[in-house]
């Protein structure tokens, strides 16, 4: 309630200037929010909703999940992803596509995540590495495969149905 | 307490005893003048530093810390990137005017820093209108300041000069009358005789019990104002004026503003540590012999920075609480509610000291 009076008003006045005093001096000896940035490098923790730089899982077999659709080069609006595939034919003389080259340009990346949204098998996502910082514009170029890395087999869910196929093959 | 003029006697006597009396007082006259600067410079750069921890503090942030250990040396940083810069020369403002306004900013401040008790003994400018010269200098800082807005020849420091003026002017008569009030109490404008009365009969916040209260708090309200800072730092109003009066100022010239803006609010506070908490004198508790006999131990001037920069703390936790006023609202409050409480508050002490109810 606002005082008319010159007298109340006064007091009114002093009391909220008092709680303003009192609210600043607890603040004062509050702990305080400032990150200290290259010392606190170990405990340094970001949200999940943070998207900082695209990476493909590898397993500890240096197997990674991509089976080379390029649903996520298609996905990509900037073109910052360049998926270079090729065909191989199995021994059981199935044809299948098979990663050679996955290409990111972290440059271009917009960090839409519009491309993991696209990715049916989950092979790619955003990591939480911030320090991207470099002098060349070409090592913003990233290869995500690994060298030597090839697809992971499917453990097969459906065994049952999948497993006849093959055998009438080979009969 | 140690008295320092038996240094400064000794010194004088040393000093005549060779040379004839009008040298004696010139190479005295020089000592004490670059004793002065070099103060002056050191309380600029420990009342930046101090100034930007606490708004940090104040603003859950940690502030300088990246310059040397804890920040100390970005001060030093800044200071010599002040000195480096170019003193802009614009065509269309009045030249000699603008060039002469930091240096009456600066004479005001640094004649009214003369006047501060150091320690026992050691008072640079102290005669028996002490007080009356203090606030009769520091009016001279107005000048500065109109002079500043007046000359630059553009809008925003001409408003800023204006209401920096129409600030400075309406609360001088706060600061003034509080003044007034506890030299009613100590019934001399001699600073020294005002500090040493407070040695003896205890410090005149005490003393003078609700008027010296009241007339602290509102000692602390014009200050705060006197110093243009916020929450009434209208003259600057960086969100409205740039920088206000010295908007058109750079290099050095700038760094004068800047300057006596932080010494006016140590001098302020000094001021404030001088009438109401005693200067040099150091605490002392009526039934604790041995702890007067300590506090007795502790030099002067320790005593007299100690409070000082108390009061410093007090004006910036003030600053860094409150959003600045508007100009009517500024006005209104000190023409409506300081300017009588002020005036109430002198009969109240009148009374006080007549009938003798002094603790």
């Amino acid at each position: 309630m606002k005082n008319s009076t010159y007298l109340g008003g006064i007091l009114d006045a002093t009391k909220s200037l008092i709680i303003g005093l009192k609210t600043s001096i607890k603040v004062f000896f509050e702990h305080h929010e400032t990150e200290q940035y290259p010392e606190n490098r170990a405990t340094l923790t970001f949200t999940d909703r943070n998207r900082f730089c695209l990476e493909m899982p590898h397993n500890e077999n240096n197997e990674h999940k991509c089976i080379a659709c390029g649903l996520c080069q298609m996905a990509c609006p900037n073109d910052s992803i360049t998926v270079t595939s090729q065909m191989v034919t199995l021994e059981d003389g199935k044809k299948k596509k098979q990663l050679v080259k996955y290409e990111y340009n972290l440059g271009q990346c917009m960090f839409c995540n519009l491309c993991v949204t696209a990715c049916p098998q989950d092979a790619i996502r955003f990591n939480q590495e911030f320090e991207n910082a470099v002098f060349d514009k070409s090592k913003l170029i990233l290869t995500l495969n690994q060298p030597g890395s090839h697809c992971m087999e499917k453990p097969k869910p459906a065994a049952p149905k999948a497993e006849p196929a093959p055998s009438k093959k080979e009969d | 307490m140690f008295d320092f003029s038996i240094i400064t006697q000794w010194f004088h006597s040393l000093l005549t005893g060779v040379l004839p009396e009008w040298v004696t007082i010139g190479i005295e006259c020089v000592i004490v003048l670059l004793f002065i600067i070099l103060l002056y410079a050191i309380l600029a750069i420990a009342l930046i530093y101090m100034e930007r921890k606490i708004c940090a503090l104040f603003q859950c942030r940690i502030g300088p810390n990246r310059v040397g250990k804890w920040g100390l040396l970005q001060v030093f940083a800044d200071v010599f990137k002040m000195l480096t810069k170019e003193i802009i020369k614009m065509r269309q403002s009045d030249r000699m005017l603008h060039d002469m306004a930091p240096f009456f900013v600066l004479a005001a401040s640094f004649l009214t820093f003369a006047c501060l008790p150091w320690n026992k003994g050691l008072e640079i400018l102290d005669f028996n209108v002490g007080a009356f010269f203090f606030i009769a200098v520091s009016g001279i800082g107005v000048i500065g300041i109109l002079l500043a807005g007046w000359a630059s020849h553009s809008k925003y420091p001409m408003i800023g000069a204006m209401r920096s003026g129409a600030q400075l002017i309406s609360y001088e008569l706060s600061i003034g009358m509080t003044m007034l009030t506890m030299i009613m109490l100590c019934g001399t404008m001699q600073i020294s005789d005002i500090v040493q009365q407070q040695a003896d009969y205890g410090w005149n916040i005490v003393r003078g019990h609700i008027p010296a209260l009241l007339a602290f708090i509102i000692y602390l309200i014009a200050g705060n104002a006197e110093c243009n800072r916020g929450p009434f730092d209208l003259p600057e109003a960086e969100s409205e004026l740039t920088a206000g009066y010295h908007t058109e100022f750079s290099g050095m010239h700038f760094g004068f503003f800047y300057l006596a803006e932080y010494l006016n609010l140590f001098i302020c506070a000094g001021m404030a540590s001088t009438i109401f908490l005693g200067g040099w004198a150091p605490l002392y508790i009526p039934a604790l012999e041995g702890f007067n006999n300590v506090m007795a131990m502790i030099p002067g001037f320790v005593w007299f920075f100690g409070k000082t920069f108390f009061v410093v703390f007090l004006l910036m936790w003030i600053r860094w609480t409150y959003p600045r006023l508007r100009i009517d609202q500024l006005l209104s409050l000190e023409w409506k509610y300081l300017m009588p409480i002020s005036m109430f508050n002198i009969i109240l002490m009148a009374l006080v000291v007549c009938f003798g109810l002094t603790l």
